[in-house]
């Protein structure tokens, strides 16, 4: 349909914005920094580029910056969903066995 | 024949990690579900960076593996030795972590085209740009944002004379610089593009105060999904353009919640610094300082606690800086046992990012359905016998409501002054982050409780105990 993929592209990212609005409205405040650093642990999806970049044949500037580019994300994302566990694995309804 | 089904396996199992983290989000968005729905994603993205390491694109391991360690130690640790009471900082952290990983993408698909002479197509470098600025300004906005948080840097809005002039200028330098380098594609000047993207993160936010963070924080959690997003542009992988995208308007829905909580515009927090300064210096005047305020002792509180009927506290930042959270629960629960009805009230932008407090109470064993939302409490605290106030300012100025003149007028505030009696736990009389002064505390329902939150708390359990 589209000649240019990069436009393909911008209609799955426009499309994705939206899938986000809808599922993640109406989240109550208890769940705001949950949310946001699982959300971020999502974001270190940068780690697939970084995969790319830093698994080339020979060890060049560009493999050197990637190498950096995987621990920095692995960083984000091992760090975050943990961090975020944490934080969930805290949060408790009343007992209900008070009576 | 096998190269395509090779390439249709890894395209299903791309899938199967994007539609994991759609429903990884959807279950974070209710507490029942949320530990599982992290769990979910984590899968998602475990399958994505797998998929990736066995797809043919990959020839060389050892940086990888190398990386991967190292990363993965760092992050745990980290994860495991933060205090709740410091999670601002590592949300901002992690941010900067994912801004810069997508700037280093960016720019090492950069150099790989400039030292193999591949010819780049103008979608190729715009994309490689604009993913270097976002990535860039997410970086170090982020460790701006980090530093005020961790107050080593002033957490006032730092501003200097022609600062918004030098910033648009800034700004029209990096478009020229990536003019430049979509027709003359040259290392230097890309150098010099990053380092002006990291400058333009710094000037973005050091103008920010410590009361809008958990605007800030919120706007670079979505920005860190963009520079995501964009280091997908610059790939053409759609994994990292959706998943950016989700986060990117998660971030966005967040920070529309606290510029809400705030009756603020986006725009407003983030260049409104110059005017904020301007209007607080007008709004302090001096002579009211020297109102009378009534002080209260921690025996005299004792007694209006443990026998009134119902109870609210309010917590603010004051309370994760005295890191009183456990001595707060453990006074709520002294005083529940003795048959009061205790509730916590909790502002949006309490505490410096999105949910601080409801974190800190969480990590105190503070059950959430006895966390309430401004619009949830906000009509009972005029049949609340007691408001204990905990380090919180601004959120609870009646000016806002009140006051047309005030800096913060129009921002919804907890009505904490209608209660019975109010107690406020406070250091000293000096205003709050937005430099306001606090009708409240001269009220004459308002009893005002000095020191560190956390002592006081102490002591005001001790004597309940002695009663």
């Amino acid at each position: 349909m589209f000649e240019s993929v990069l436009l393909i592209e911008f209609f799955i990212f426009v499309l994705a914005v939206f899938v986000g609005f809808e599922v993640i409205t109406k989240v109550p405040p208890t769940l705001h920094t949950p949310l946001m650093s699982g959300a971020n642990a999502i974001s270190g999806i940068a780690i697939l580029g970084a995969l790319l970049v830093a698994g080339q044949e020979d060890v060049t500037v560009g493999a050197i910056i990637g190498f950096m580019a995987v621990i920095l994300a692995t960083v984000n994302v091992v760090g975050g969903f943990m961090v975020t566990d944490r934080m969930l694995q805290m949060f408790k309804k009343s007992p209900v066995d008070k009576n | 024949m096998n190269d395509f089904d090779f390439d249709l396996f890894i395209g299903a199992l791309y899938l199967v990690a994007v539609i994991l983290f759609v429903l990884g989000l959807k279950r974070l968005a209710s507490p029942k579900t949320a530990r599982s729905g992290n769990c979910i994603a984590s899968l998602g993205m475990l399958i994505a960076v797998v998929v990736t390491l066995v797809d043919r694109e990959i020839v060389s391991f050892e940086l990888i593996i190398a990386g991967i360690i190292v990363g993965a130690i760092i992050g745990s640790i980290m994860a495991r030795a933060i205090k709740m009471t410091a999670m601002p900082q590592m949300v901002a952290v992690f941010n900067g972590l994912g801004g810069a990983a997508s700037a280093l993408v960016a720019a090492g698909v950069f150099h790989g085209n400039i030292s193999d002479g591949t010819d780049m197509s103008m979608d190729v470098s715009v994309t490689i740009m604009i993913g270097t600025l976002i990535g860039a300004v997410t970086f170090s906005g982020s460790l701006i944002a980090f530093g005020k948080l961790q107050e080593i840097i002033a957490t006032r809005p730092v501003t200097f004379p022609l600062q918004k002039t030098f910033s648009l200028l800034l700004f029209v330098g990096i478009l020229a610089m990536i003019g430049y380098l979509v027709i003359e594609p040259d290392m230097t000047v890309f150098i010099g593009l990053s380092v002006a993207c990291l400058l333009l993160g710094i000037l973005l936010v050091i103008p920010i105060g410590g009361a809008d963070m958990p605007v800030v924080i919120s706007l670079l959690n979505s920005y860190s999904g963009l520079a995501a997003a964009s280091a997908g542009f610059v790939l053409g992988n759609v994994m990292l353009i959706i998943a950016g995208a989700l986060v990117g308007a998660a971030g966005l829905i967040l920070t529309q919640i606290m510029t809400k909580a705030m009756n603020r515009s986006l725009v407003n927090v983030v260049f409104g610094a110059f005017g904020a300064v301007e209007t607080v210096s007008g709004s302090v005047d001096p002579g009211r300082e020297t109102r009378p305020v009534r002080e209260v002792a921690h025996e005299d509180s004792a007694v209006m606690l443990a026998y009134a009927r119902s109870v609210i506290f309010v917590p603010g930042y004051g309370l994760a800086v005295a890191q009183a959270q456990h001595q707060l629960k453990e006074l709520g629960a002294l005083i529940e046992a003795n048959g009061v009805a205790v509730k916590y009230a909790i502002h949006p932008v309490a505490g410096r990012m999105p949910g601080h407090m409801n974190v800190l109470l969480a990590e105190a064993d503070v059950p959430y359905d006895k966390l309430y939302d401004l619009e949830q409490i906000n009509d009972e605290f005029s049949s609340t016998d007691v408001v204990v106030v905990v380090g919180a300012n601004d959120v609870v100025n009646p000016g806002a409501r009140d006051d047309a003149g005030s800096p913060i007028y129009g921002m919804p505030i907890l009505n904490v002054d209608r209660a019975g009696q109010v107690i406020v736990l406070k250091r000293s009389l000096s205003p709050g982050f937005a430099g306001i002064d606090n009708d409240l505390f001269y009220k004459g329902n308002t009893s005002m409780l000095f020191g560190d939150a956390r002592e006081s708390l102490v002591r005001v359990i001790a004597a309940i105990e002695d009663l």
